[in-house]
């Protein structure tokens, strides 16, 4: 399977699609660390994300998953190798990648509505009254309609986690990089929030990467999974998840998601021994 | 509040009425002070049916806004580079930071000197405490800022305007407006010893004034007018600072429902 994560570069350059997979080509990232010299996170890594697939990556924390969504988003660039969407590379952070991040980013000081129309307002790529209308159909999808005049701080974890979901999709991006965009919530509201998210995707079939420390959250969403081991961070194992479509909870106790579970838990538990 | 203000007065009036002690001696009791404060005819000169009382007033305010206001437009768009771009902070840190720690009386003398008249050097040595604050919590309001704040506008595609006007002034707002409160205060102060060094009219001219001339009443009239005037002077920029963060008020009103 790991044969599967080498990129071959000239067929991604080669694609034509207007929503094209986003790819790492042989990346090598290290930071400098105060108290332990140069960590290297990444050392000759490719991986290409096909195209309306729902990847998740997934490994323990600390394994460089955010360091791979950083990149993925432009956030910080490789020491060596190349990362790109579709036939561009990936230079600076841009609208068409958009990452959600693991802690609250909406702004305090703007409303809900402002929080979401904030990207097509200072790109001006839409007026005023069309963006203010798409806005209040996200968030009406997101059952925020309600909440749209009011402060980030008003609302529940849950709810903000929604937001900044409407805040990212109404850029319509190529790609949505989500970096544990769930975490941190109790297990009601995550699966919850699983749910719609789901059935965005499913309807959208926008093309994700999701990264997440959880396995079940993995295995209900996944189309691929993306098994992450660290130092240096590598794919142990590609996981195609040939789960139906549209999921929903019952398919955790299918004889096929055990399965898949268990493959990955005996990945997980190769990647700590070694 | 009122037993607080209540048994300080009393306190007041016991400790110059019936100590042994030769210091309060010269105090003026609270009764006096009041009933000069409000006589038409005062014996000092001033009240509050007199329009010299007002003039020293409308002078020392006029010499606070000014200084605050000059204080307001230089300190936060300063404040805002130094926070913003760490080039501007290098060239502009190290001077603040050594300036700073200069006591603004000791800039009387060179005021007086380089600018025309006492009238700018006074506001001169109110303003500068007063820019020193503005410019210190602006910049402590824009570094404040979540990093990722800034992160999510570019992303969005955000200019440099659009950060400016959406993420780092509204950010910042509330701690400049804790800054500015802090320089109305200081501006006071300053205010208060430099019209008594360089003023002919004034709240702090006056205070010296009476004691130079033995009108100790007008001392303590003169004193508790600045506590008034200073106590509004800073009321107001916390209403104006509460009507333009609407968003901080919304939030923490419902945290606190929810507390009780």
């Amino acid at each position: 399977m790991a044969e599967g994560a080498a990129l071959n570069t000239s067929e991604v350059h080669g694609t034509k699609s207007e929503n094209a997979g986003i790819w790492l080509d042989q990346v090598s990232k290290s930071f400098a660390s105060p108290d332990a010299g140069t960590i290297q996170v990444f050392q000759d890594l490719s991986v290409h994300f096909e195209p309306n697939q729902l990847h998740v990556v997934m490994g323990a924390s600390g394994c460089g998953k955010s360091t791979l969504g950083y990149l993925l988003a432009g956030f910080i660039s490789p020491d060596q190798g190349n990362v790109g969407l579709g036939p561009n590379p990936v230079r600076n952070p841009g609208p068409e990648r958009l990452l959600v991040f693991q802690e609250t980013a909406l702004w305090p000081w703007m409303t809900v509505l402002d929080n979401v129309i904030f990207g097509p307002k200072v790109r001006g790529d839409a007026d005023a009254k069309e963006a203010k209308h798409a806005a209040q159909g996200l968030l009406t999808k997101f059952g925020l309609a309600d909440f749209a005049d009011k402060y980030p701080d008003q609302l529940s974890g849950g709810m903000k986690r929604r937001a900044e979901i409407a805040q990212a999709l109404i850029n319509r991006p190529k790609v949505m990089i989500l970096d544990e965009p769930f975490r941190g919530l109790d297990v009601m509201t995550r699966e919850i929030l699983q749910e719609y998210y789901l059935d965005l995707f499913e309807e959208t079939r926008q093309t994700t990467v999701f990264i997440t420390s959880e396995l079940e959250e993995a295995l209900f969403l996944a189309d691929k999974i993306y098994i992450m081991g660290d130092q240096p961070a590598r794919i142990l194992d590609i996981i195609d998840v040939d789960l139906p479509r549209p999921r929903d909870f019952e398919v955790t106790v299918s004889k096929k998601y055990l399965e898949y579970k268990e493959r990955a838990i005996e990945r997980l538990f190769q990647s700590e021994e070694s | 509040m009122i037993i607080g203000i209540t048994s300080s007065v009393l306190l007041w009036y016991g400790l110059v009425q019936w100590t042994p002690f030769k210091a309060f001696n010269r105090l003026p009791d609270p009764l006096s002070v009041i009933i000069e404060w409000v006589s038409t005819d005062p014996d000092y000169g001033l009240s509050i049916f007199t329009k010299d009382y007002y003039l020293h007033i409308l002078y020392s305010t006029y010499r606070a806004t000014v200084a605050f206001f000059l204080a307001l437009i230089l300190g936060v768009p300063l404040g805002i580079m130094m926070g913003w771009r760490a080039n501007f902070n290098a060239y502009a840190g190290a001077l603040l930071d050594f300036l700073r720690p200069i006591p603004p009386l000791a800039w009387v003398p060179i005021a007086i000197l380089i600018l025309p008249g006492d009238e700018p050097a006074v506001i001169f040595v109110t303003f500068l405490v007063a820019f020193f604050a503005t410019t210190l919590n602006t910049l402590l309001g824009v570094r404040s800022i979540d990093p990722d704040f800034f992160r999510a506008a570019e992303c969005l595609g955000a200019t440099d305007q659009d950060i400016l006007r959406d993420i780092i002034i509204p950010g910042a707002l509330p701690t400049i407006f804790t800054g500015l409160q802090i320089a109305m205060g200081a501006a006071w102060f300053s205010l208060v010893a430099g019209e008594m060094i360089a003023a002919q009219y004034g709240l702090g001219f006056m205070i010296l004034e009476s004691y130079n001339l033995v009108q100790y009443p007008t001392i303590i009239i003169m004193m508790a007018t600045l506590g008034i005037v200073g106590y509004a002077s800073s009321a107001l920029i916390r209403v104006v600072g509460k009507k333009m963060i609407r968003w901080r008020e919304q939030a923490t009103g419902i945290g606190q429902e929810a507390e009780t």
